[in-house]
């Protein structure tokens, strides 16, 4: 027995180093081309589109690209953009962090149910999540003549947006969070909950500090999303210039009129804020990835 | 002695499997009480229950006189010690041990000085002065564990409950740790039940064991008197190893193939039986006047002692028979043996 197990360990320590490396490697042809068509696809599809918006937008100097961003109408299109983000993210994030809380640390009748209803935004065409809202709140809708006679209007307002900007970014706080919820488990809240915590403290000084790169995470892919969203808000927004456009509804409408300077300054706004998201979240895993090590490790 | 925590028929059920079927245990004041039990055994159901992290489905638990159902968890005071040990990973030591006391409702909470003076105390205890700095991920499993157990007696538990608490240590520091809580509840006096899968363990550190099997309480005793007289074949077989014979008892007599075995006077059992004989009650003898005779067939190293595998006529596993002083027998050598001490159940 031990002569069979001997000859079994000395086979990969036995082994000359240099037979390693041709098992280990393709031919360096091989190599250059697959890393060549790998490079090559990102610089066409990622690189060079992210540097023509630039481009595009600095086509005419300084001066028109500022005139671009500073006119009335696009600035409001931007404070819009900022509002809108400013209203759902803090609400998904109470949402996101209620539903991740309940999925992972509970066992109940209806969870799948709950997991596929988290689910299903990103299952949905925006397009279809809008007219939804539109068929829902609009003028003809179900809800329309009850909400105009209490003076209120969503459908073509702030609200609708609102609702249709909700809808689409719900998931990804939730979905961020219930993975690691449930890696960490259980035991840290209980421990807390022995030595005398309130469950409201349990939240604040245990479940929340655990969580909190992961909701980070999650709120800058709901923020970039918040921001970018075209299609569901398109629908509900009615697209009335200085009134109801986002940034990215502003620089379809700047493009289609010829615009072409004014639209890459708005788009440019969003691709820096693309970046900046990419940025936060390289900075994120580099930081604190001795932290998530110690998260996983016990 | 009056009974500090008193467990009535305990039961929980997790969907068709009965976890609990009906323990009831009292432990007084001062004890070290292990719960031992094989793998889902219901001893860490148990455990959990005590805590108060887990409902009964049937029974009560009452601390001094008190319903547990009565208390909050903050109330039922009990210092728990996880098996993955739960330390609060973005708090340092200290912030660690101070948690139960920082919790308290602000009435209660005494001042940061005296919390300050208090966690110091508790780490001396443990003997983890120096490290108040750290955090969790920059400690030894070890060092870790000492924590969670200064965490856990911060609040001064009325129970102390560890759950496995040597699991996830290697053999080494296990030894250590072990020798080490011992001589900490002696010092302290706290009242401890801790859970373990580990015979040697339960059997070396506890007051008192009680061993669950299925989710019932199988038998609750000092080490010496469940080891010595077990009441049950699962005790008897999971408290160390044994080998067993089917025998016919009869007029005081154990009978293996018509050949008297063991002298039963003191059973009241009859007809078929299982003897169980460990094999360090398994002497060597001569052949032609012992009424067990067989032929060796592996002498192996058991740590300290030698053992010998015997083979009988009649039954199909070889017998376990520990060597002492005297002189190993050779493979293949025709042996007796006389069985100093065995325990007889009925058969089942």
């Amino acid at each position: 027995m031990s002569d069979a197990s001997l000859a079994a360990d000395a086979l990969p320590v036995g082994r000359p180093t240099g037979h390693r490396t041709v098992a280990r490697g393709e031919s360096a042809v091989v190599r250059v081309v697959l890393i060549g068509v790998g490079l090559g696809f990102l610089a066409l599809f990622l690189a060079l589109p992210l540097a023509i918006v630039f481009l595009e937008a600095f086509a005419r100097g300084w001066g028109a690209y500022r005139a671009g961003i500073a006119d009335p109408d696009s600035l409001s299109a931007i404070q819009l953009t900022l509002l809108v983000a400013a209203i759902t993210i803090p609400i998904n994030v109470v949402v996101g962090i209620a539903g991740a809380w309940a999925v992972a640390k509970h066992e109940f009748r209806g969870k799948s149910v709950l997991v596929s209803l988290i689910d299903l935004p990103f299952s949905v065409s925006p397009v279809i999540a809008g007219l939804v809202y539109v068929l829902l709140f609009g003028a003809q809708g179900y809800l329309g003549p009850f909400l105009k006679s209490q003076g209120l209007q969503i459908i073509f307002a702030l609200p609708g947006i609102v609702l249709a900007t909700l809808f689409v970014t719900f998931p990804f706080i939730a979905r961020e969070l219930i993975p690691h919820m449930q890696a960490l488990g259980n035991a840290d809240e209980e421990a807390a909950l022995t030595l005398g915590a309130s469950p409201w403290r349990t939240f604040l000084m245990v479940t929340l500090p655990n969580i909190k790169w992961s909701l980070l995470y999650g709120v800058l892919l709901c923020n970039a999303r918040a921001m970018g969203e075209f299609g569901a808000v398109a629908v509900v927004s009615g697209k009335i210039r200085g009134l109801t456009t986002t940034m990215p509804l502003h620089v379809e409408i700047l493009y289609n009129e010829y615009m072409s300077v004014a639209a890459f300054a708005v788009a440019s706004l969003l691709a820096l804020l693309a970046l900046v998201t990419l940025a936060a979240k390289t900075f994120l895993e580099w930081r604190y990835a001795d932290e998530i090590v110690a998260t996983r490790r016990h | 002695m009056s009974v500090l925590l008193q467990i009535d028929n305990a039961a929980r059920q997790f969907g068709s499997f009965a976890a609990l079927k009906g323990v009831s245990l009292a432990i007084e004041p001062g004890e070290l009480v292990a719960l031992l039990g094989p793998s889902g055994s219901g001893k860490t159901t148990l455990l959990r229950l005590i805590a108060g992290l887990d409902f009964l489905d049937g029974g009560r638990i009452a601390f001094d006189g008190v319903d547990g159902n009565a208390l909050s968890l903050r109330d039922r005071r009990i210092g728990m010690v996880f098996q993955s040990y739960a330390l609060f990973r973005h708090l340092t030591v200290r912030d660690n041990v101070a948690f139960g006391l920082r919790a308290r409702p602000r009435q209660e909470r005494p001042p940061s000085a005296e919390i300050d003076r208090r966690v110091r105390d508790l780490l001396a205890l443990v003997q983890l002065d120096g490290l108040e700095g750290r955090f969790p991920s920059e400690l030894s499993g070890g060092q870790r564990q000492r924590v969670a157990l200064a965490r856990a007696l911060a609040i001064e538990p009325r129970v102390l409950l560890l759950d496995e608490p040597f699991g996830a240590l290697d053999a080494k520091v296990r030894k250590d740790l072990r020798a080490w809580l011992r001589d900490l509840h002696s010092r302290t006096g706290h009242t401890t039940v801790f859970v373990t899968h580990d015979q040697d363990e339960a059997l070396e550190l506890a007051d008192r064991v009680a061993i669950l099997h299925q989710g019932r309480l199988e038998q609750v005793g000092t080490p010496d008197a469940i080891y010595d007289h077990p009441a049950t074949p699962f005790v008897c077989s999971f408290l160390g190893e044994t080998n067993r014979l089917p025998v016919e008892v009869q007029g005081g007599q154990a009978w293996l193939d018509d050949q008297p075995v063991y002298a039963a006077s003191t059973t009241n059992v009859i007809g078929p039986a299982d003897l169980y004989v460990r094999p360090q009650h398994l002497k060597l003898d001569r052949p032609d006047v012992s009424p067990l005779a067989g032929v060796v067939e592996f002498v192996r190293r058991h740590g300290a002692i030698r053992r010998a595998e015997v083979a009988i006529r009649g039954l199909s596993k070889r017998l376990d028979v520990d060597i002492g002083g005297e002189i190993a027998p050779s493979h293949g050598e025709r042996v007796g043996l006389r069985i100093q001490k065995a325990h007889l159940f009925a058969a089942a």
